[in-house]
């Protein structure tokens, strides 16, 4: 019985965490925030060379098969840093969606060009999850017609995977016609996100997709990785948290040796050291106990939320003033946090969910 | 990450299960120390269930420190209504003290005694002035020839009436710093001059009494440790009793039975569990706990494989656990409304009135054991390295 990283797991952690800190150091990430694009194609190619964008795709079709616990790693070590990469969508969601539910052809045509770094593939299920505004996807001979919102890792793709109601997923190039990109501007510009406007657009069907269990691994995946993000995220706001204590002196005293602060830190790391553990299980069960592991993906995606959104409050109090300046910079984290827990259900919807699961309608 | 036993555990298990099986429908009668109960203790630790690592020259069985097969007893035993070993400070936390710093002489005497039941403990720690702060205890123990004579009053002490021994903290070294000035004695409580009252708690019961000493004698060789190094022995066993309070795998339990409850309870015909603002609320409840449980395995895992650090993961648990139990017992008074607040033997009383005892029960719990402050000073000192506060000058 060992439960926790593998010397291989953290060493991974450590290559990207180092990575980041060398090459995405906050100036890069403000200049990202500021609009330069070069600057974050120069960070994304850097996590390919690292072989990121083939972690979980098959050996056969050039990638790392690496487990739902290496990719959890990943993506907790690209949070910690506020990486200006795509990555949950890109390199996860999408290459998962293919290789499960897609035919031989566009296994071929689509995993060694994703695990290369060659393309990017959004992906937009978030109407699957709760449509806004009455968006959605209809499929019918050969083509699909609608809305798609927030679109995951969507800006600049070369190809999307778009969920309709029932789940069933659909390939699209985003060079076909009858493509509108349109962006939108969320507070947190480390990443990106858009709205596709499809009318009568050639789609593949992923055939596979017809058992409604690919949306849902695809699902749980997806969240597994933005819990993630967030709990590497978090960490570090309340490192953050913990060092400006031991720095900043008020009444002749360190802040950080006043119960009122000391008391904050210590809630933040009680709550969130526990959220570690939980996303490894989390991704244990999704590599080992399937009978586990939607209902573990689901509480662990809300909970990591709850607690995300706590540490990012109580981290930039502690910080008083200069927690709230762009200068220090502490906002990038959270408003990655903020991002991460409405994407692919609020804390409030995913539980909605985790109780059918139990059948708790019953 | 490897969740598994292993194979090799595999006949063990299979052991312990033929076991519990045989056993399952055994009935204690009679109180504590009663011949029934003393004799199934022992049946126990003869086959390695209960005392396990524990010298079998001390009364123990004897075994090897095997963390797996601990875990795989108490997961085969917490599915059965068979009897659990027994518990109590003396096994948790006076044992566990005695073995690594008692005398031999004092291994001998009271050990096995104590493991079998037929010696009950409690625990004389804290003092009308010296709670959170325990280390400024001022009952005070004098050397007289060869007794200690001890003066002074105790509070908070946990089952003292039902206890034949105490160990308690007294200041034998009045004129040394505060935290090296404490002994760690063994005090027989049918000594002469131990006055017991009762306290009487919200709950209605009375598990606590006040102890007033008033020249007690005990033999001088019922000490622990070494003169003045009293506060370090009880250092050493009051995490055995922090980590023993908020068990995530009870937890479970109390959570499924809430969610019996949500489902049995109805208003205007609906059931509580499909309001969606209580539904909701349990859900979060749930995720909390299976963090926690997640953070167990962690600590599991901490204790198997020596290279593994889990300090953080282990000074959490207590603030955590007991703060998720209060709010889970609450909501299922708030899942009954009305009917949630009624106690003792009303009509209408849904489980012998077990949540309203128990929410109390751990707001007591949330105090006990080092307030949940003083766990927040202990996780910022010690595990994320934040200043002590400032000592104020003649404190």
């Amino acid at each position: 019985m060992y439960f926790g990283l593998s010397e291989e797991q953290k060493s991974l952690e450590e290559n990207i965490q180092r990575f980041l800190s060398d090459n995405a150091s906050l100036d890069i990430i403000k200049a990202v925030a500021n609009g330069d694009e070069d600057k974050a194609k120069e960070v994304h190619k850097g996590i390919i060379e690292l072989g990121l964008s083939g972690l979980i795709v098959p050996e056969e079709y050039g990638g790392l098969e690496l487990n739902m616990l290496f990719a959890t790693v990943v993506s907790a070590a690209l949070g910690s840093g506020t990486a200006p990469v795509p990555f949950a969508g890109s390199y996860i969601m999408s290459p998962m969606a293919i290789n499960l539910a897609g035919n031989a052809e566009q296994k071929n045509n689509w995993l060694p060009k994703i695990a290369g770094g060659e393309v990017q593939v959004g992906v937009g299920i978030s109407e699957y999850v709760g449509a806004r505004e009455d968006a959605g996807i209809e499929f019918t001979n050969g083509k699909v017609s609608g809305r798609s919102l927030f679109v995951i890792d969507g800006k600049g793709a070369d190809a999307y995977i778009l969920a309709n109601k029932s789940g069933e997923l659909y390939l699209i190039d985003s060079n076909n016609s009858g493509i509108e990109v349109v962006e939108l501007t969320t507070v947190d510009k480390t990443r990106t996100s858009i709205e596709l406007i499809l009318n009568d657009v050639d789609a593949e069907f992923l055939e596979g997709s017809k058992d409604k269990a690919i949306i849902e691994k695809v699902l749980d995946a997806g969240r597994l990785m933005l819990a993630a993000d967030t709990v590497g995220a978090a960490q570090v706001m309340l490192d953050k948290s913990v060092a400006y204590s031991l720095e900043r002196k008020q009444f002749g005293r360190l802040i950080g040796s006043f119960q009122a602060v000391k008391h904050m830190c210590a809630e933040m790391a009680a709550d969130l050291e526990p959220c570690h553990s939980m996303i490894w299980h989390a991704a244990h069960c999704q590599d080992n106990v399937p009978e586990e592991a939607r209902l573990m993906a689901c509480q662990t995606k809300a909970h990591i939320s709850e607690v995300g959104k706590q540490v990012s409050k109580t981290a930039t109090e502690v910080h008083g003033g200069m927690g709230f300046t762009d200068e220090l910079g502490l906002h990038y984290w959270f408003k990655r946090i903020g991002l991460n827990r409405q994407l692919l259900g609020s804390p409030e919807l995913v539980r909605e969910e985790a109780g059918k699961l139990q059948g708790f309608d019953q | 990450m490897d969740l598994e036993y292993g194979p090799q555990y595999d006949n063990f298990r299979a052991e312990v299960i033929n076991f519990v099986k045989e056993n399952e429908n055994t009935k204690l009668t009679g109180p504590a120390r009663s011949e029934s109960r003393v004799a199934w203790q022992q049946k126990l630790i003869d086959h390695g269930y209960f005392a396990r690592s524990i010298p079998k020259e001390y009364g123990g069985y004897g075994g090897d420190m095997d963390i797996i097969k601990l875990r795989i007893i108490a997961e085969e035993f917490a599915k059965s209504p068979i009897p659990k070993p027994a518990g109590g400070q003396g096994i948790q936390m006076l044992v566990p003290t005695l073995l690594s710093l008692g005398t031999e002489e004092q291994k001998q005497k009271y050990i096995k005694p104590t493991l079998r039941g037929e010696i009950l403990w409690c625990q004389g720690y804290s003092e009308p002035n010296s709670g959170s702060d325990l280390a400024s205890l001022q009952t005070k123990a004098e050397l007289d020839g060869d007794e200690w004579v001890i003066n002074g009053q105790k509070i908070w002490t946990s089952t003292a009436h039902l206890s034949q021994m105490c160990f308690i903290l007294v200041r034998t070294e009045p004129d040394a710093p505060k935290h090296q000035g404490i002994s760690y004695l063994l005090m027989p409580m049918d000594a002469e001059g131990i006055d017991r009252r009762p306290i009487k708690q919200m709950t209605g019961d009375s598990d606590f009494n006040e102890l007033f000493l008033t020249d007690v004698r005990i033999p001088a060789e019922n000490i622990v440790g070494k003169r003045g190094e009293g506060w370090k022995v009880a250092n050493a066993t009051l995490g055995h009793e922090r980590g023993s309070l908020a068990d995530p795998n009870v937890t479970q339990n109390r959570l499924n039975s809430l969610i019996d409850l949500m489902k049995s309870e109805t208003i205007d015909g609906q059931r509580v569990i499909d309001k969606p603002i209580f539904r909701d609320r349990l859900l979060s409840i749930q995720g909390r706990l299976m963090a926690q449980q997640s953070n167990a395995l962690r600590i599991l895992s901490s204790q198997i494989n020596e290279d593994q650090d889990a300090n953080l993961s282990k000074s959490i648990v207590k603030l955590q656990g007991t703060e998720l139990r209060h709010e889970l017992e609450g909501l299922a008074i708030d899942a009954m409304g009305e009917l949630g607040t009624l106690y003792e033997d009303s009509p209408h009383l849904r489980d012998e009135g077990a949540w309203q005892m128990t929410y109390m029960y751990f707001l007591g719990l949330i105090i006990g054991g080092g307030t949940n402050q003083i766990q927040k000073n202990i996780i910022s000192e010690r595990a994320l390295g934040m200043p002590k506060e400032p000592k104020i000058q003649g404190a």
